[in-house]
């Protein structure tokens, strides 16, 4: 499959792993192994004074291999965001950040006019933004216009499993935009990652559809065939969709 | 183990807790008392962020805020 390019760095996978929520590091390693995905998403949190060795991902993530992302999960204020997006560059050693401004913790829609500001500022700042957003077409533009490197709409709201909830939206976005639309968010299962792709999308990120699956090292490998499968789709070009049937065997010759 | 003691038992914030501290204590110091690995970390001092190779130098003062944050798991 060709590679997807943001910013100037080639991707062999168009599938973008979170890292939270697995049963074990183990497991979270052998998911991002077997899905083939490249780009994976990490937070920034305080550590524990009491116990030091706790929390941290990295000892799952061989640098190597995977392209880290931290995010700006958490954050509901462009400022919170800023400093937490500079603290994941430095903890990370990447430009990359998944920008994410939240309105409030119930529903955890994005805040579209504080992602836009926080976007405005990191593009600024060298940041290869990849800013989360809802799935409007006139806040991606925005978001692309203030120099995000990639927009992520949602499919729907964060850990819902709900699917792609407004595909037409969706597809009004990707029609338009210039840069590349990774949807994020709200895929359940292998088929929502397999219906974004075929609509056209240019990368799916997602993280709780597989960790918190009752086999999570299955579900990372149905994600990676499903992402490539919906790609593929997409390019081969589908059929359209018909009222009546038509036949598929020969008309003719039938024996009567 | 530092026995030098200079002044007064002192207060920082940690991670948003309240602290005492002995002076003299650098940021390095800090991190060594509670078994930090330096490169498993990213230290903010009073809204900055601060350079790895610069941490062992930098004395903590009464007052200052001090983040010491790491990457975990994130989607």
């Amino acid at each position: 499959m060709e590679a997807l390019v943001i910013a100037g760095r080639a991707l062999r996978s168009r599938l973008f792993m979170g890292t939270a929520k697995y049963p074990s590091p183990a497991v979270l390693a052998e998911s991002l192994a077997i899905s083939g995905c490249e780009a994976v998403t990490v937070a920034v949190r305080r550590v524990s004074l009491e116990d030091p060795a706790s929390g941290g991902v990295l000892e799952a993530i061989d640098r190597s291999q995977y392209l880290l992302i931290p995010n700006t999960a958490g954050c509901y204020t462009p400022d919170e965001a800023v400093r937490v997006a500079r603290l994941g560059r430095a903890g990370a050693g990447t430009d990359w950040v998944k920008l994410e401004v939240l309105a409030d913790p119930d529903t955890l829609l994005p805040d579209p006019t504080g992602t836009l500001e926080a976007c405005r500022t990191l593009a600024k700042e060298g940041f290869v933004v990849l800013a989360y957003t809802s799935d409007d077409p006139v806040i991606a533009k925005r978001l692309e216009e203030a120099g995000a490197a990639a927009v992520m709409p949602l499919g729907a709201p964060i850990g819902t499993g709900q699917g792609i909830l407004n595909p037409n939206n969706l597809r009004i976005i990707l029609d338009r935009a210039r840069v590349p639309i990774i949807v994020d968010a709200g895929v359940g299962t292998a088929s929502d990652a397999a219906i974004a792709m075929e609509l056209g999308a240019d990368g799916v990120l997602l993280n709780t559809a597989v960790s918190q699956a009752r086999d999570p090292i299955a579900m990372a490998s149905a994600m990676g065939k499903a992402v490539e499968a919906g790609r593929l789709a997409h390019l081969a070009g589908r059929i359209p969709k018909r009222l009546y049937g038509a036949a598929s065997s020969p008309a003719t010759g039938i024996v009567r | 183990m530092p026995t030098e003691v200079s002044g007064d038992v002192q207060t920082i914030e940690v991670n948003g807790e309240t602290r005492e501290f002995l002076p003299p204590l650098t940021v390095g110091g800090l991190l060594e008392q509670h078994r930090l690995a330096a490169e498993r970390v990213v230290v903010e001092l009073n809204r900055e962020i601060m350079r790895q190779d610069g941490w062992t130098g930098v004395q903590l003062s009464a007052g200052d805020r001090i983040e010491i944050v790491q990457l975990v798991g994130g989607g």
